[in-house]
């Protein structure tokens, strides 16, 4: 049936822009670098301290062997630290000019006057341009670069980092707590919403970069808020990190939804630990979509820890050529009648692989917690895989726990169908894809969905035949 | 110039080496209303499928032509745009995806870029129709055919008729599983389309649609051949006395495909 394919776009956001940073570590991860890091940054000595902790412990700690290929991950060829500029920008015309037409072509200043409450743009390894609305700031919102929030908002800031997923959770925390920098922290006061997201965008220029953000989140009693992340990189031959720790506490009746539309070039293993903990009837929602990178390795958690506390992830995956996506989510229920919803849509095509993975675990506390996991796979052609592996951990008798899996395909029928209504094949695989994905795109602010529409039929593009 | 022409000559099908279609000759021009009856198992809804080119079905020889273009070479989405419509026994079900969206998209595949239908006038256009077959309005925001029920896939099939107004249409049984108030409305759909730039092919086994829609042509198809043609008169026979004396005037003893004749 095919006939007329496109041409396959090439990644749109491949492109690196020249090199003008001011200062970048030596290749490969010692001591001195963490030191260097920590000394360019002029941190307290309890934060070097804590660096050089992790850094012993991702030492020790062996490479995962579960999951995607680590073996193309060569520790001693990254750059772990690149400085891009010399302070940062409250407007754009403080940021290097360079790096601020980056951000134009990605669409971020525009998008920023249009419908943001806050943003901050990080380039390499630290944030270049930050910004948050007046009237946010005025009502107690705190919304920096993590860096700065150290220096500024030190109690906030100990009292908590490192408390969610401390450093020896897995080898990759270990990491990003031995050489992290840049990355959001945020704080909304007691009973302050925010109904304008707060955004966040990642760019890595640099080839053999490891990027490392550090994200603390703490929603206070009652409060909302919603923070959305994006991150896009160039293609080179060799390969890239990215590797996050995101901490999120929802403290009681408060609300949280963490938005990722994780873009990364086909070189950059996306390697991220995400953790969320909430009180009593706070509710945390990941909507997480992976599009990019060559292999991601990302199963955000909540810990529902209060009475009634409420989780809800949502995410996409989608795997292309050379492409791996092992992510998935986990769900603690550690306190009487939490409830959680997993909604999982993965598609592959070209070869790709994408596999749900993830864990419910019900504690001894939890009498009449709910669960409810649905994973569908879309599979669009005979040479791509999916694998759903889900592991339930059950300590209580009193809970309910449900599980559906569906894999399927484009059928014959449904083409048909639409085709003989006069859409193309490529129109109607799209469209199947599309309303395949509907569940994740109507939840993403409408420019959001727009730009998720754009970048799923630019993935589609070609993918028939 | 009175509507399209579409011609089927000799027209052999097979679904996996299996001949259903066995030398079909049809034709029908804008303007005219041909039904095809039979019982079932004569080849009735492989014709319909082999018209709009489902993949399944092989063309094996013979030909199909639309004012004189080859059919057989075409896509199914270029048949459609060319102005054929194939109303479906068993619509599939897209889901995620809107009926009004759905049905946007098709109306704008038939036009040039730059060309589309206005958001308002497709509205407009698409409530007056869901009034016309007394579809309830939330129908257009629901996911297409998901949940449906059978009357309801069938009236959407409908909807679409009305919103792509093709020249030639083929309704594969558009009849079954309707009820009489369903049977009516649906009928009315049809018939509103009636012009003599519209042609159409009713495929059914039941004579009770023909009650509401009155064919200028009625073909009987057995063991995968039209064997006879007549007018409406031919459809009120087959109501009172059944097929049985038209296998006997020809001499047919098994009606459906398995035979060979």
């Amino acid at each position: 049936m095919a006939k007329n394919m496109p041409e396959i776009e090439e990644y749109k956001y491949g492109f690196h822009d020249k090199d003008v940073s001011i200062f970048r570590t030596e290749r490969g991860l010692t001591k001195r670098v963490v030191e260097e890091i920590s000394n360019m940054k002029e941190e307290p000595q309890w934060m070097l301290d804590y660096r050089l902790k992790a850094l012993e412990h991702f030492y020790e700690r062996p490479m995962p062997q579960w999951g995607g290929d680590l073996t193309g991950l060569d520790f001693d060829e990254i750059v772990y630290y690149v400085k891009p500029s010399e302070k940062q920008g409250r407007t754009w015309d403080e940021v290097p000019a360079e790096i601020k037409q980056t951000f134009d072509k990605l669409g971020i200043p525009e998008a920023e006057q249009k419908y943001l409450a806050g943003v901050s743009a990080q380039y390499e390894s630290e944030v270049v341009y930050h910004s948050l609305k007046e009237d946010l700031s005025d009502l107690g919102i705190v919304f920096k670069d993590t860096d700065t929030a150290l220096k500024e908002n030190e109690d906030l800031f100990k009292e908590y980092f490192g408390k969610v997923i401390p450093y020896s959770d897995n080898k990759f925390a270990a990491l990003n707590s031995a050489v992290w920098s840049g990355g959001s922290f945020i704080y909304v006061p007691k009973g302050v919403e925010t109904s304008t997201p707060l955004q966040a965008y990642f760019r890595i220029n640099s080839e053999n970069m490891g990027q490392f953000e550090r994200t603390l989140i703490i929603v206070d009693e009652g409060a909302s808020v919603h923070y959305v992340e994006g991150c896009t990189a160039p293609v080179y031959t060799t390969n890239s990190l990215h590797s996050a720790v995101v901490e999120i506490i929802v403290k009681k009746d408060a609300y949280c939804r963490y938005t990722t539309i994780q873009n990364w070039a086909n070189n950059v293993y996306n390697l991220v630990t995400k953790r969320a903990v909430c009180d009593a009837n706070a509710t945390m929602e990941w909507i997480d979509g992976n599009i990019g990178s060559k292999l991601t390795m990302k199963y955000p958690a909540i810990l529902l820890k209060g009475e009634g506390a409420r989780g809800n992830t949502l995410s996409i995956a989608i795997a292309g050529k050379g492409q791996v996506q092992d992510a998935g989510a986990k769900m603690h229920h550690l306190a009487p009648n939490t409830s959680s919803t997993i909604v999982s849509k993965s598609i592959s095509k070209q070869g790709g692989k994408v596999s749900y993975r993830g864990l419910v675990h019900f504690g001894r506390k939890a009498d009449g917690a709910r669960a409810n996991i649905e994973c569908d796979t879309l599979i669009m052609d005979n040479e791509s895989y999916s694998d759903t592996i889900p592991y339930n951990e059950i300590l209580n008798d009193n809970i309910s726990l449900e599980h559906e899996a569906k894999v399927s395909k484009v059928s014959e029928e449904q083409l048909f169908y639409l085709m003989s209504r006069g859409l193309t094949e490529e129109e109607a695989t799209e469209m199947i894809v599309m309303g395949f994905i509907e569940p994740f795109t109507k939840e993403l602010p409408m420019e959001y969905a727009v730009e998720m529409n754009r970048l799923i039929k630019f993935e589609m593009e070609g993918s028939i035949g | 110039m009175s509507g399209s022409v579409l011609e089927i000559k000799n027209l052999h099908v097979s679904i996996e080496d299996k001949e259903i279609l066995k030398g079909v000759n049809l034709t029908i021009k804008g303007g005219e209303f041909h039904a095809i009856m039979g019982p079932n198992g004569t080849g009735k809804s492989t014709l319909a499928s082999a018209i709009m080119g489902h993949p399944k079905y092989e063309v094996t020889e013979g030909s199909i032509s639309l004012d004189g273009e080859d059919v057989l070479e075409m896509e199914v989405d270029e048949r459609a745009r060319a102005g054929l419509f194939l109303a479906m026994q068993y619509p599939s079900e897209i889901s995620g995806v809107t009926t009004s969206d759905f049905l946007r998209s098709a109306i704008n595949a038939r036009r040039e870029e730059g060309e589309e239908v206005s958001l308002m006038k497709f509205i407009k256009q698409l409530d007056k129709d869901l009034d016309f077959l007394e579809i309830d309005q939330n129908m257009a925001t629901r996911y297409l055919n998901e949940g449906f029920s059978g009357g309801e896939k069938k009236r959407n099939e409908i909807l679409q008729l009305m919103q792509l107004k093709p020249a030639i249409a083929i309704l594969d049984e558009i009849d079954s599983g309707l009820d009489i108030d369903a049977l009516k409305v649906v009928s009315n759909g049809i018939n509103k389309m009636r012009n003599d730039e519209f042609g159409c092919l009713i495929i059914t086994h039941y004579q009770r649609l023909l009650n509401y829609i009155t064919p200028d042509f009625v073909h009987v198809m057995m063991q995968g051949r039209v064997v006879k043609s007549g007018g409406p008169e031919l459809a009120k026979r087959l109501e009172e006395e059944g097929y049985e004396w038209i296998k006997e005037e020809l001499g047919i003893e098994d009606e459906t495909v398995e035979q060979n004749a």
